[in-house]
């Protein structure tokens, strides 16, 4: 049977043809590396290679135009550093070849950045990029880059950097994998602006054998070795017919015989809003506050909290936005909020969420108070949810906590199975409910979310899971609350019909996946979903579920799914 | 030698394109020139992974020193930079 490797699928599309891996393997310099005795002669040397490497930076910079060019034009003032060269002079009058002196002094300023913890990380994989051609051009090694070939490829790498991508031809490449990076490094942004399929954070992807012929589903994330022809072809027809889908759904959510179902976007900060905007967002149904909150010393003020929620209010005149408030833990701890008596060994089922606003009310009563200020003159209609409820108590502490702010909508997350079996009881504090279905899945199925082997059991798609979706949708419904969707099970079209059908009333996900979603529901109607619903429940598995949600829904087959 | 104390307001503080710049800037003066942060230790503004180093963010407080004749002009820039990002 084929082999397929899983990784996060980043960008969209199918892409078929052999592997060729990034040439990247740089000799490294013997750590007891001396130079002949010459020790002016060999730091000049040093010195020339750091600004050749430097203008060869330069000069793809300006090749590559755009973003590409400002992260190589600071690449090239990394290589021409001053402080560095200074450095690197004093490590060989030492003694120290002139390949080691780069190595070693680009390591001190290496730790120095990787200190300043995420938000570097991408000047590390840059800096990393610098010291290897430095290093490559004193040493004779070929400078790294990407391989030639005669036929349209799939690029293999462990990560790429902007020096490598920038010179990428999208003719001759078909699609990108890598082993590390995320939805935001440099191979994902790059490969969305060409319209490359893209699968990133892809373990195993390094052993792929040089010329193996791969699929590459950018929007699963699935790579299949030597797959099946038959397969290849599905595949590419299949993600053309998606791709074309998308491309023509427009207009706000609602299913082919016209109920409707508002399809809303999950944001991490204003800077989502664009991506929102451009798919078609009719509101956001998961304002996640907590990069205000992260990698700082002290709680972000009254004036700063108004500003990043009016950013969001005032790009949806007249739509929702459904904001969380902050959602820490032991697992995400902040520095100035004070920890919990006791170390968590278990922090997912822990003091995180509404739990630890209890114990720290004036934290949360100043992020409401922020909410409430941010909504006046904007014209958006604001909800706000609490995460992590447990029970009807915690629901009543929260929507007391909110009125006092002047908050007019408050709801609560449904991620906890006592609050999906008991949402009734909820119901009569709250004005919504928003189903988490990451954690409702690994809370139901006692599958820690970030455990690998447990896929079946992370799976959205469990019966279990679904029969507490429907608990909690109809519940809302005999109180007249709404009941939206905010995880990942949102993203998947298929899935999507099948919320609907189970009663759920608006679907949230990453903007991406909005129009497929759109072109999904627009297919099927409300009967059909409802259909689909049941013979999900009535399953014994998450893949027969799928299937039988599938067979329902015949006419999102010419999707693809 | 001439001193400012400002406050960034680059919204990616002295990363990324104003780390840039800003560096850039630095480097057409024919003195020397340090940046520090807050009562930190000043390091070459010259530098930029010297300047990343400093991890500067928005609102963070840093003090330019400049030496030689075009002193004032060079804070002036360097200034403008940390504001506008």
């Amino acid at each position: 049977m084929p082999q397929t490797l899983k990784g996060a699928g980043v960008s969209p599309g199918a892409g078929y043809g052999p592997v060729r891996r990034l040439v990247r393997e740089v000799p490294q310099p013997d750590p007891d590396a001396r130079h002949g005795g010459d020790a002016a002669a060999e730091a000049d040397r040093a010195v020339a290679a750091m600004e050749e490497t430097a203008r060869d930076l330069g000069e793809r910079g300006e090749a590559a135009g755009g973003d590409a060019a400002e992260v190589l034009n600071a690449q090239a003032l990394m290589a021409r550093d001053p402080a560095l060269a200074d450095d690197v002079r004093k490590r060989v009058n030492e003694g120290a070849s002139a390949a080691r002196a780069v190595s070693e002094a680009v390591a001190v300023y290496r730790e120095m950045l990787a200190a300043a913890g995420e938000y570097m990380a991408a000047r590390v994989a840059d800096l990393d990029d610098v010291r290897e051609r430095i290093v490559a051009r004193l040493m004779g090694a070929p400078v790294p880059g990407l391989p030639e070939s005669d036929v349209p490829f799939v690029l293999v790498a462990e990560d790429l950097a902007p020096a490598d991508t920038a010179t990428l031809d999208p003719e001759r490449v078909v699609a990108l994998v890598t082993r590390e990076g995320g939805p935001t490094s440099h191979t994902a942004i790059l490969a969305r602006a060409l319209g490359l399929p893209a699968v990133v954070a892809c373990p195993g992807a390094d052993t792929v054998a040089e010329g193996t012929t791969v699929l590459v589903d950018g929007a699963t994330g699935d790579v299949a070795l030597d797959p099946e022809p038959g397969v290849v072809e599905a595949a590419v027809a299949a993600s053309r017919a998606r791709a074309a889908a998308a491309a023509q759904s427009s207009g706000p959510g609602r299913t082919a015989d016209g109920h409707e179902v508002p399809l809303l976007a999950n944001i991490g900060g204003p800077h989502d809003l664009p991506a929102a905007l451009e798919n078609g967002a009719e509101g956001v149904g998961l304002y996640r506050t907590e990069f205000l909150f992260l990698d700082r010393a002290d709680a972000p003020g009254h004036d700063e909290q108004v500003a990043a929620y009016r950013a969001v209010l005032e790009a949806f005149p007249g739509g929702r936005v459904v904001v969380r408030t902050l959602d820490a833990g032991a697992d995400k701890p902040l520095e100035f909020l004070p920890a919990g008596e006791q170390q968590e060994p278990n922090p997912a089922l822990g003091e995180r969420g509404l739990r630890m606003m209890r114990r720290l009310p004036e934290t949360l009563d100043i992020q409401l108070a922020a909410l409430a200020e941010a909504e006046r003159d904007t014209g958006a209609h604001l909800q706000v949810m609490a995460p992590m409820v447990t029970d009807a108590a915690d629901a009543e502490w929260f929507a007391a906590a909110a009125a006092k702010a002047g908050i007019q909508h408050a709801g609560v997350m449904i991620e906890v199975p006592a609050a999906a079996l008991r949402a009734r009881h909820i119901a009569e504090h709250v004005d919504f409910f928003s189903i988490g279905t990451n954690d409702l899945t690994q809370y139901t199925c006692a599958a820690d979310r970030e455990t690998g082997g447990l896929g079946r059991f992370q799976d959205p798609w469990q019966p279990g899971v679904l029969d507490l979706v429907a608990a909690s949708a109809s519940s809302a419904a005999e109180a007249g609350r709404t009941c939206g969707v905010c995880g990942e099970a949102a993203a998947d079209p298929l899935l999507a019909c099948v919320l609907t059908g189970l009663g759920v009333t608006s679907l949230s996900m990453g903007a991406s996946a909005l129009p497929l979603v759109r072109a999904a529901l627009a297919r099927a109607d409300l009967a059909q979903c409802r259909a689909a619903a049941e013979a999900a429940r009535a399953a014994r598995g998450p893949e027969e579920a799928r299937t039988a949600a599938s067979e329902q829904l015949p006419a999102l087959a010419e999707l693809g799914l | 030698m001439a001193q400012r104390r400002i406050t960034v307001q680059s919204e990616v503080g002295l990363h990324a394109r104003p780390a840039a710049l800003f560096v850039e800037a630095a480097a057409k003066s024919g003195g020397e020139v340090t940046v520090a942060k807050g009562e930190g230790q000043g390091v070459s503004a010259k530098s930029i992974l010297a300047v990343m180093g400093l991890d500067v963010r928005k609102d963070d407080e840093i003090v330019i020193t400049a030496e030689g004749d075009d002193a004032e002009q060079v804070l002036d820039r360097l200034a403008e930079i940390a504001d506008a990002g």
